[in-house]
Parts: C-alpha cells; structure tokens; sequence
C-alpha cells in the first residue's frame, strides 16, 4: 500500500509541530507541515499531495487564496479544513477526505 | 415542523484504552461515522471515564470552544496560560483555544474513576486570546428547573464561550414537566441525558441518549424517572 502524503498548514509553530508528529506516525503516512504559505507553495513544487489540512486559524480569505494557487500546481488535490489544533478531529478528517 | 435526530446510548462509539473508557456521539478520534460528524456548532459530546491517576498528558488546541463537566470524581487541569486547577462534580470547566493552548487533564485520584462530559463546539470568532475559566453551581439551583451554565454573554448566568450557544442542566422529579424557548432563531437543540429517562418534544429518551432537534421555537420536556438529570446544548446550526 502506497504511504499517504499529506500537506498540514498552520500558523501556530509549536502546534505544527505536534501535527507533523501525528501525521508521521502512522507507517503508512507522511506529513510535511509548514506555517507560511509560501513554505505551502514550495512543498509542492517537490512533492505530490494526496492531501491538504488548511488549520482553520487561518482567515477564510487567506485560505481560498492559498487553496487556489496550491489546485494551480496540483489540480484536484482535496484541501480540507482542520479543526481543533491535532488533538481528537484530525484522523477524523483525513479518514473522511479521503472516503470522498 | 420540528426535525428529530435520535442517537441512542448504544449507538454511540465507544473507545476503551484502558485507562480511558469514551463514548462518542459524534465521529471523534478512532470512531468515524459519516451520519454522525456535529450537530450545528456542536462537534464533540464524549462521556469519559478515566481511571484513578491517569489521564490526558499536554497537548494541544486551537480555535475550539472545549467544556468539560465533572458528573464524578475530580479532575487535574494544568495549562500552558498558567492554570493548575481542580475541576469537581458541580463545576463547570470551559477553555476558549483561539490561538492556541496546550493542557493536561488528569484524574486527581488515585484509585476512584473520574467521569465527565467532554463538549467541543465551533467557535464564531478565530484566534482569540485563549481564556480558561472554571464555576461552581449549586446543584440545588437545578431541582425542577433549568439551570444556565453557558451563555454567549459574560454578564449572563453561568460561564461564556465565542458562539451563540446556551447550555442549560437540569434535575427533575419523576413527572416534572417544563418547557425550553430556545434563545435565537435558527437555531437548533441537542438534548443529552445524564441521568433516568424523560420525554422530550414527544420522544422517550433513556440515560446517555441524545436528542438533536431543529425547526422549532419551544421544546416540552417531561421527567419520565425520579431524580432524572439532562443537558440541555442550544447551538446554531449554520457554522461560519
């Protein structure tokens, strides 16, 4: 089975970092979390995304702009919003993603 | 016309980790049910028991409005704003995670269960300033009538949280009949019951079952049992 690839991106350092934490624990998935967007838009320039976490701290204005430009460099990639800063929702999320 | 939606204790998902026995109404963690995500504002209803001395180690949240209600025993809270609190039967713990917090929540015996309901709703504005605060009712407040414990309002009874919801409790003997007038229209109600069995908008309700209900100003509950608790979640149903 092919690991899963997924994008979190949030402006909040340390919970990122416990995010990247739990998106890379799971064998069969990776995470790469950032808190710029133009960190978001060069982690596409290297890898494919199954998927991407927009934390939803970010304003809903920023998040379409970013959800644009990031479905310019990889159309159709699935960006969903995450809720609650890593703890309890974000398996929730990915599993219900990803069973779009 | 009102709208029903009925889950039953035992449809609820469960998770037992040993230290941590949670029933989830709605999709949480390791349970994931497309039929069951929230209820309007309201996203996370877990009843948790947590065993004597254990508990949740620091982790963190952002942008969630997190109440935690004590039914037995007593629990730890520390947090990275400076809080190391006890939260008992009686109280009501609540944190507003805006931009970010980090806590821990650990059972404050060593050997005696701690139960309590964990309620995680959408907040209606984004990385506030994260706040915590703790009350303690007087259960006597809640005898055959509906005590307000959450409210938008700081100036309101009970504690506040970012979001046009209402949380009421309520204690009843075994027939008591009351009606609920919901506080903004458009809203919706989601109905959990602690303890004994009631009726409420015409459906029987048995303990832990929980009742969302929309499309209505006004709610008839009736106590079915004697000594019979309920939680009362007012929310909006639209989420920005």
């Amino acid at each position: 089975m092919q690991a899963l690839h997924i994008l979190a991106i949030g402006r909040n350092p340390e919970i990122m970092a416990v995010i990247d934490r739990l998106l890379n624990t799971p064998e069969n998935r990776t995470g790469t979390t950032v808190t710029t967007d133009e960190e978001a838009r060069a982690a596409f320039q290297n890898t494919t995304f199954d998927l991407v976490l927009l934390c939803v701290g970010i304003s809903e204005q920023e998040g379409a702009a970013l959800t644009t430009q990031l479905l310019q460099l990889q159309p159709g990639v699935p960006v969903i919003r995450h809720y609650g800063g890593g703890s309890g929702l974000l398996d929730n999320e990915i599993q219900a993603a990803l069973a779009k | 016309m009102a709208t029903h939606t009925l889950h039953t204790a035992a449809t609820r998902g469960h998770a037992d980790h040993g230290w941590l026995s949670s029933h989830q109404t709605f999709s949480f963690a390791g349970y994931y049910n497309p039929e069951r995500v929230h209820f309007g504002a309201l996203r996370v209803l877990n009843d948790d028991v947590v065993a004597g001395g254990k508990g949740f180690g620091s982790h963190p949240h952002d942008n969630m409005e997190i109440i935690s209600i004590p039914l037995e025993g007593q629990l730890e809270h520390k947090d990275n704003l400076g809080h190391t609190q006890a939260i008992h039967q009686g109280d009501i713990q609540i944190m507003s995670t805006g931009s970010g917090v980090f806590h821990s929540e650990y059972n404050g015996h060593p050997t005696k269960a701690v139960k309590f309901l964990q309620i995680w709703v959408f907040p209606n504005k984004l990385n506030v300033t994260p706040r915590y605060d703790q009350i303690t009712l007087n259960p006597a407040d809640r005898h055959n009538t509906l005590q307000q414990i959450i409210s938008p309002n700081p100036d309101d009874a009970g504690t506040w949280l970012y979001q046009d919801a209402w949380f009421h409790l309520g204690r009843f003997d075994a027939g008591f009949a009351t009606t609920y007038n919901l506080k903004k229209q458009g809203n919706g109600v989601y109905v959990f019951v602690i303890k004994g069995s009631f009726t409420v908008d015409g459906q029987t309700l048995a303990e832990r079952d929980g009742l969302g209900i929309t499309g209505t100003d006004n709610i008839a509950i009736t106590a079915n049992s004697a000594d019979a608790e309920l939680l009362i979640m007012e929310v909006p149903m639209q989420i920005n």
